[in-house]
């Protein structure tokens, strides 16, 4: 099989880590060892203190993702991972971005598509808006393009975090 | 009672009933040294004290996988700990089971790049099956029961643990507990293997025509010699060995045609190639044993069972993934086997078995005996047969390795060491070492060549300070003669670098150590060289084989090839 055959999807990766130190590189370095490639990562304590959950987002075809599963599931700080895209599961990323206005009339432009997309302004100075946006990247991205016309000084994104539907759950 | 870090360090050893640690002292180790001389001078410990950190981690290397043990090591921070990298390495690609102990300066140092530091921690996280930073000498004990867990239960691997030089001072002590095996709810390897894929593994083993039965490594790391022979000949099918593998199934025996892969024979390659079935067992499909993974055994259905789950359809997509603990799923085979009470088609396996024999005729490992110069198959097949088939071989990389492996005929598990994996030139003295003390009374060879045994040359000193008898048998060729003979096939014969300039006289080098030297330049003098030095109970014996210049290995696989494309002699 040619690889253009292979299709390469995004999944989203949950894992259940030990909080220890190191335990985020070691699965950084298995990326990076291996030829896998991180789309985003983002990672935090969660309620249990002795826990991190990590939301990775990688692309690949059916078997390599397979294999990263396998090898994550081989470090021995990861307690459980599990492969949400495999039930359509709830994603969101939040973004930081900072956009000027060049007039009033451009002001009103900026408010008008943050009430559009649900965002919300969070700090303003001389006509400087900062906004928080939250939705699935296709959303930010969105955004991202309906305010280009302005002049964007500064974006920041969290990277993906996602969560299964219903009454199942990622827990030990 | 309350012990001091140095102190735990010790008990923790006791514990796991560690005999023997190979290790190099230095500066952020100290206290520990301190404990474990004292150790020793109560009989309770034996240390060896290697020339180099590459030679204690190979020595424990050999200790290992020679034994049911694993091996224990203890090194300094700094260039001690990057010294023992390459057997950490090594180990994590042969699925060693290991424990290294790495010193590292004092806590309120770490980061400020004191002298002698090193994030080993950081540097070995690609090659380790796990390691450890100690943090607090509250942790110390459970810490390393966790190493030793680890590095011995499911896939085997070495575990590095770091330990700064204050928690194991005297200042600090603390109460020392060492109870049942950890608990670890991110760890728990499968043991078991799932029971309907062994039921349709067996359908598969019944419907088969041309099977084959491929076997590495981990046959030998889980202790099931006995149950793939009785496997084996319950169904009559041939087997072939990966090089990791050697031994896990009597070499002398009729169903068995040899090593497959790269230098593997021709009729493992062509049974592998044109078989409908492939019983992959504790082996991992590696490249130097599947040739061009397009033209992989176009016709076969595979049963892969492997203790980890990522060996699994990782390089070659299989049928029947089975992941468990090889000793056990074979014993649940068996039984299975016998309880449908079935047998595979005997006409087909009949045609199967001729067809193999036809392979066999080509004679692929046949060599020209009627030489002036000594010819280095020879030497390996004369040392097999002085030494009855009954030694340790341990080897170095390169050509003799693939000689070694192709004409001493391994009956036993455990009875081969060597570097496959990664393919350390230097691991074959010091893994000798460790075997020969894991078994002082048994003979123990090691094969090497011009360019391998100068890179760990001097353990020699370490073999005389513990009397080590070890048989070094050199096929000096005056060559890298693996390296010579890609020249010669893929590069237009271009020499570079390949030839060994400046040679020293091995003899005196020996005799300089306290050992003997034995100089060998004729073929129809090698079988008394080989005679002398296995008289020679107690020394170490170097017998400097001055080989043909530029023999090959045959048979061979081409990078890029085929397991059908093989070039014979």
């Amino acid at each position: 099989m040619g690889m253009s055959m292979i299709k390469e999807e995004r999944h989203v990766i949950s894992i259940l880590m030990e909080n220890e130190a190191g335990a985020l590189s070691r699965v950084a370095g298995l990326f990076s060892a291996r030829g896998y490639n991180i789309e985003s990562l983002t990672v935090a304590p969660t309620e249990d203190k002795s826990l991190s959950r990590m939301t990775l987002v990688t692309c690949g075809s059916n078997d390599i993702v397979e294999q990263i599963l396998k090898q994550l599931n081989k470090l021995i700080d990861v307690v459980k991972v599990y492969d949400l895209s495999e039930d359509n599961p709830i994603e969101r990323e939040m973004m930081f971005i900072k956009v000027s206005a060049n007039n009033m009339a451009a002001c009103g432009a900026i408010k008008r598509l943050v009430d559009i997309f649900r965002a919300r302004i969070i700090d303003v100075k001389s006509r400087t808006f900062t906004i928080e946006v939250t939705g699935d990247r296709n959303k930010l991205n969105a955004f991202i393009a309906a305010v280009e016309d302005h002049n964007i000084l500064e974006v920041v994104r969290s990277g993906c975090m996602g969560i299964s539907r219903g009454n199942s759950a990622l827990k030990i | 009672m309350e012990l001091t870090g140095a102190e735990i360090f010790i008990e923790c050893l006791r514990a796991e009933r560690v005999e023997t640690i190979f290790g190099y002292p230095g500066g952020a180790v100290l206290f520990l040294y301190d404990a474990l001389e004292k150790a020793e001078k109560e009989g309770k410990i034996k240390h060896i004290l290697a020339r180099h950190e590459q030679g204690a981690l190979h020595a424990a290397e050999g200790y290992a996988k020679s034994t049911d043990k694993p091996g224990v090591a203890i090194v300094t921070s700094g260039p001690g700990a990057t010294n023992a990298v390459t057997g950490i390495a090594d180990a994590y690609m042969d699925s060693v089971p290991l424990v290294v102990f790495t010193g590292q300066v004092h806590r309120h140092l770490i980061g400020n790049d004191a002298f002698q530091e090193v994030d080993i921690v950081g540097i070995t996280r690609p090659c380790v099956k796990h390691n450890f930073l100690v943090t607090d000498i509250k942790d110390l004990a459970d810490t390393i029961k966790k190493a030793f867990y680890i590095a011995t239960t499911g896939r085997p691997g070495p575990v590095l643990v770091d330990i700064p030089k204050d928690i194991t001072d005297n200042e600090s002590r603390c109460e020392f507990n060492y109870d049942a095996p950890p608990k670890m709810r991110s760890y728990n390897p499968t043991l078991k293997g799932n029971t309907r894929q062994i039921r349709r593994a067996i359908d598969f083993l019944l419907e088969a025509k041309q099977p084959i039965i491929y076997t590495g490594g981990g046959v030998i790391m889980s202790g099931a010699s006995s149950q793939l022979k009785d496997f084996t000949q319950m169904l009559n099918f041939p087997i072939t060995n990966t090089l990791m593998g050697l031994g896990a199934y009597p070499a002398t025996d009729k169903q068995f045609v040899g090593m497959l892969g790269m230098h593997g024979t021709y009729e493992a390659n062509m049974a592998m190639h044109h078989s409908d079935l492939i019983i992959a067992i504790g082996a991992r499909f590696d490249d130097r044993v599947t040739g061009n993974i397009e033209k992989f055994c176009p016709d076969a259905k595979i049963i892969h069972i492997d203790i980890d789950p990522a060996s699994i359809s990782k390089n070659i997509m299989v049928n029947v993934p089975i992941v468990g603990d090889v000793k056990q799923v074979l014993l649940a085979l068996i039984k299975e086997l016998k309880i449908r009470g079935d047998q595979p088609d005997q006409e087909n396996l009949g045609h199967w078995w001729k067809q193999i024999s036809e392979w066999q005729a080509k004679d692929c490992l046949k060599f020209d005996t009627n030489t002036q110069r000594v010819k280095a198959q020879y030497v390996v097949q004369k040392y097999w047969e002085l030494s009855e088939g009954d030694a340790y071989v341990c080897s170095d990389v390169g050509q003799h390795q693939m000689w070694a492996a192709q004409y001493y005929k391994f009956d036993q598990p455990n009875r081969w060491i060597n570097s496959g994996g990664l393919g350390t030139m230097g691991f074959g003295l010091p893994a000798a070492m460790g075997v020969q003390l894991a078994h002082p009374d048994a003979e123990v060879a090691c094969i090497t060549g011009d360019g391998s045994i100068q890179m760990c040359i001097q353990e020699l000193g370490t073999c005389s300070q513990y009397k080590l008898p070890i048989k070094i048998i050199s096929l000096n060729n005056g060559y890298l003669g693996m390296v010579r003979q890609w020249q010669e096939f893929f590069y237009q014969k271009n020499y570079a670098m390949s030839y060994n300039e400046a040679l020293p006289d091995f003899v005196k080098l020996a005799e300089a150590y306290g050992h003997v030297g034995l100089r060998i330049e004729k073929n129809e003098d090698v079988e008394g060289a080989l005679k002398e030095a296995l008289a020679l109970k107690d020394r170490l014996v170097f017998m400097d084989f001055v080989t043909e210049q530029e023999g090959n290995v045959y048979p061979m696989i081409p990078a890029g090839a085929g397991l059908n494309e093989m070039i014979l002699v």
